[in-house]
């Protein structure tokens, strides 16, 4: 269905170093395929050549031949390619032309030409397809996360096209919306016969359901193509169930928590019955009154829906809370109430002491920081040195404080680099050490996990575990399950602004399928939630 | 969640649910009779142009006159209708903007009024301002000086005239979708048309992000308000909004927009000529009727370019390959709102013939404008609308459920 031949893409001129590089596959009619690699091997440049984006739209040059069920991409544009190749971004709101879910749903097919009658039809069956019956006239921008992403995906259904193509469509959605989406491409895949080529970060969601993965192993390099199982193994980036079938030496490696659970037993045997390896929180109980962060009662409204409604919560000095909850619970209305950035309609917020929203932000700073969901809104300087010197200003810390954090969180960064040619990582790193220049009691951050990949977030995960072992106070809002099994000491679970659950990781996360790590559900009953700690404990036992 | 409201039988009484959610219906006069009127879903929703039609026929009927107590009936009848029949869309969120600029409108009128004198001679001095001395070469102007009570009621009467037309046009934005409107546009003009719109939609997103890049500058440890936290987060918001345009546009042409269909050769240099001949004809026409020496030639000049220029956007409408899906259909609904606003406009025309002195109360001198009886009894036909359009859908689920 797609075959790509001797495919290079380079941007800029002829001495840059190619972005991909020896391309030389075929994806065939109606496989899901499952796209791989780092950050930064050009992933979504492989995807964006389907389309044909790459290069009429991008620039660049493109050597080699990529066809589309026989339609040659060089000859033909992305909008000539539009009946055979639907696109679906991260961003489901970038995608969006219309307002209304039916309009969206009818764009592409009127763009085409599909007759009116096959349209009204076409348009009834993609609801009912993807769920969508019940908000067919509501306007886009009041949708969900996740039904935003149905819609993206609709959208491009409806033309009938023969590839799916879809860069990180879930990693922006909490795991039951994520969910959502995937059983819909599983139904396409096994209903509709469509070829979907995907490309994940989180591959504990995905990678069961991939019929065929393409590891593009570092930028530039050719890409290696294999059997899923095949791949993980040598593959730099894997989700938690490989990593641990490796650890276990299972061969063939377990894709999904099914086949992992079935093989466990023996695992289960060798390791000891008890609870060793949990993290324990750093309870350094400050003077009541000044604790990093003390909530009580609080309620938040946005115009007539209330946001928050009598949330209590406090975070000591050295503690990790994961907010957790589904797209739109309040988790980044709580953050941002410890921030001052709403008024409390009811109940109180103080961060060491202070009133937020009645705090000047400079000395705000001193209490508290908060990472926003895309970093880059922190980051106004031209270069990487000008923002250090500025956040450096800003907190009133010597000079050359936030220079040095950025030196250790993210190594090998060149003064002169313009903050928007970093990678997703580095610019979240930038932002926390410009945060950090302020040294905060508590360090907020918002979904920093989105974008990641595997390298990346274990990095995160060493600095802000140093962070907390420093005293400082850390309250994360996230859908990365596997990052709060990791890293958090409590869990705070929030379901339409309320408070349903809060209590040590190990506890909370278990207790719900939806937010427990692979590694619990394999390992269930036996408390171990990640695969460091099963390393250690086993390590241990010997 | 639920979302489906209650089913409302013909004819008969909504049954009151447990959960209290009929009270918020109830409450509002308007909706508690709609049990005869259709739900605005897609298959019901009043055409957009009809909306268009009515606040059109409103705003022509306001720049027919100036009587403050006509101008305020005309503003109240919009008022009512949105109120009633404004869905909770985004776009039908703009009204409240239309009102406070047509307030700004008349509030600039005034202070102008009050600052730079008026032409209007006046014997009320309410207050004397300080004159500025000007040079020779300025006369004419003046800045500071008497102040009438007859001049400020010339400008208030000017500016409300003004606000009223505004607050017409917000009607019409409030209530119709400006993407529906787009659907009735000739093939030709759709993708010039959906430029429009999408650009029109950039405005909301841009409000936005200047709060997000604002908000974020308070994480900084800046001042989040004045004009310098404005000037700085400037940058990063245009490139913001400069991406999100190019993913928009690398979106649609990914879904196939522009795309075209092949033409013969002759059709397109037909409509080439037609389309640019009929614009000269027209141009020609209009110079005609406006110069004296031609007025016989004229009308059928412009008549003839206009046909033109109409029959080359048609074949030119044939280029583009698009199909419409679920047009807004023109049904009696659509004829009685636009013939509402039509007959509203009509009958203001026709009045200033019969009364011209009640619709232009005299400024000059000080008079208490009285309200004329059929010229405001014609601007209640503006009211049909509110009771023949179809009923807005149901807010949002939460405030059903509420």
């Amino acid at each position: 269905m797609i075959r790509f031949e001797q495919v290079s893409v380079t941007y800029g001129d002829d001495t840059a170093a190619p972005a991909l590089d020896g391309v030389d596959l075929t994806v065939p009619e109606g496989e899901l395929c499952l796209l791989v690699g780092p950050s930064g091997v050009g992933k979504s440049t492989l995807l964006g050549t389907v389309s044909g984006l790459v290069p009429h739209f991008t620039g660049g040059t493109l050597r080699g031949r990529v066809t589309v069920a026989g339609r040659d991409t060089r000859t033909h544009r992305p909008r000539e390619l539009a009946d055979v190749v639907g696109t679906v971004g991260q961003d489901p709101l970038a995608h969006f032309v219309t307002d209304t879910v039916e309009d969206e749903l009818a764009y592409g097919m009127e763009s085409l030409g599909v007759a009116p009658a096959v349209m009204r039809r076409r348009v009834e069956e993609t609801l009912d397809l993807l769920g969508l019956a019940g908000l067919r006239d509501r306007p886009l921008a009041t949708l969900s996360g996740g039904q935003q992403q149905r819609v993206a995906i609709g959208s491009v259904l409806t033309t009938h096209p023969k590839v799916l193509v879809l860069d990180e469509p879930t990693s922006a959605l909490d795991p039951g919306a994520a969910e959502e989406v995937l059983a819909v491409l599983q139904r396409l895949v096994h209903d509709l016969g469509t070829t979907v080529l995907m490309a994940e970060h989180r591959l504990e969601r995905v990678v069961q359901y991939a019929d065929q993965v393409i590891l593009l192993p570092g930028p530039g390099e050719a890409p290696v193509t294999g059997t899923p199982a095949g791949m993980m193994a040598i593959s730099p980036v894997r989700p938690p169930v490989v990593s641990l079938g490796r650890l276990a030496g299972w061969s063939p490696l377990p894709l999904s928590v099914r086949d992992a659970r079935r093989r466990a037993a023996s695992l289960k045997e060798r390791l000891p019955e008890t609870e060793a390896a949990l993290p324990k929180p750093r309870r350094e109980s400050g003077k009541a009154g000044s604790e990093p962060a003390e909530v009580t009662h609080l309620s938040v409204r946005h115009g007539r829906t209330a946001a928050l409604r009598d949330i209590t919560l406090t975070a000591a000095p050295g503690e990790i809370i994961a907010v957790m909850g589904r797209n739109g619970a309040g988790k980044s209305t709580l953050l941002r109430s410890l921030v001052g950035m709403h008024r409390p309609n009811g109940g109180s917020v103080r961060v060491g002491g202070v009133t937020p929203h009645r705090t000047a932000p400079a000395e705000l700073l001193r209490h508290v920081g908060l990472v926003p969901q895309e970093p880059r809104d922190l980051l106004y300087a031209d270069t990487v040195g000008a923002e250090c010197a500025a956040a450096d200003e800003d907190a009133g810390a010597e000079p050359g404080t936030c220079r040095a954090l950025v030196s250790e969180l993210l190594p090998g960064v060149p003064d002169a680099t313009h903050p928007r040619d970093l990678s997703e990582g580095q610019r979240l790193a930038l932002a926390l050490a410009v945060v950090l220049a302020a040294r905060p009691p508590l360090l907020l951050l918002d979904e920093p996990t989105r974008g990641l990949d595997y390298a990346a977030k274990e990095r995160l995960v060493e600095i802000l575990r140093g962070l907390a072992a420093e005293g400082h106070a850390i309250v994360m809002a996230t859908h990365d399950v596997e990052l709060a099994a990791e890293l958090a000491h409590r869990v705070v679970v929030i379901a339409e602004g309320e408070v349903v659950a809060d209590g040590p990781t190990a506890e909370v996360v278990v207790a719900s399928p939806a937010f427990a790590p692979q590694v619990a559900k394999i390992l269930a009953p036996l408390p171990w939630l990640t695969v460091p700690q099963v390393r250690a404990a086993l390590e241990e036992a010997r | 969640m639920t979302t489906d409201t209650p089913t409302r039988a013909p004819g008969g009484r909504l049954p009151r649910p447990a959960r209290g959610a009929g009270l918020s219906h109830s409450a509002a006069p308007p909706r508690e009779r709609d049990q005869r009127r259709p739900r605005a879903t897609r298959a019901e929703t009043l055409h957009a142009g009809a909306w268009w039609l009515w606040a059109l026929g409103l705003a022509t009927a306001a720049s027919r006159t100036t009587n403050p107590l006509l101008l305020g009936l005309l503003v109240s009848v919009a008022g009512y209708v949105v109120a009633a029949r404004r869905t909770d869309a985004p776009w039908a969120r703009s009204y409240g903007a239309f009102l406070k600029l047509g307030l700004a409108v008349i509030g600039i009128r005034l202070v102008f009024a009050f600052a730079l004198g008026s032409p209007i001679p006046g014997t009320h001095t309410l207050v004397t301002l300080p004159e500025v001395p000007l040079p020779d070469w300025a006369q004419g102007v003046r800045i500071g000086g008497r102040v009438h009570a007859e001049g400020l009621v010339f400008a208030l009467y000017d500016g409300l005239k003004l606000a009223a037309l505004l607050v017409c046009v917000g009607a019409a934005n409030a209530l119709a979708n400006p993407a529906r409107l787009l659907k009735s546009l000739p093939g030709a003009l759709y993708e010039a048309g959906v430029a429009v719109v999408v650009a029109m939609t950039f405005a909301p997103n841009l409000v936005s992000d200047v709060q997000r890049l604002r908000a974020a500058r308070r994480l900084r440890g800046r001042a989040d308000r004045g004009p310098k936290a404005l000037l700085q987060v400037g940058l990063p918001v245009l490139e913001g909004a400069l991406e999100r345009s190019v993913a928009l546009a690398a979106a649609m042409d990914a879904r196939g927009y522009g795309r075209t269909a092949r033409v013969p050769r002759a059709v397109r240099h037909t409509t080439s000529v037609l389309t640019l001949g009929g614009l000269v004809g027209v141009c020609a026409g209009t110079y005609g009727l406006l110069a004296d020496a031609g007025a016989g030639y004229g009308t059928p000049v412009l008549v003839a370019g206009l046909a033109a220029a109409l029959a080359g956007l048609w074949l030119g409408g044939r280029r583009s390959a698009r199909t419409r899906y679920r047009p807004d259909r023109w049904g009696v609904r659509a004829w009685l709102v636009s013939a509402s606003g039509a007959a509203v406009a009509a009958l203001m025309v026709w009045a200033n013939g019969y009364a011209p002195a009640a619709l232009h109360p005299p400024a000059v001198p000080l008079t208490a404008p009285e309200l004329p009886l059929w010229p405001a009894a014609s601007i209640l036909l503006g009211l049909l609308p509110a009771f023949v359009a179809p009923a807005p859908g149901p807010r949002s689920p939460e405030e059903e459920e509420q």
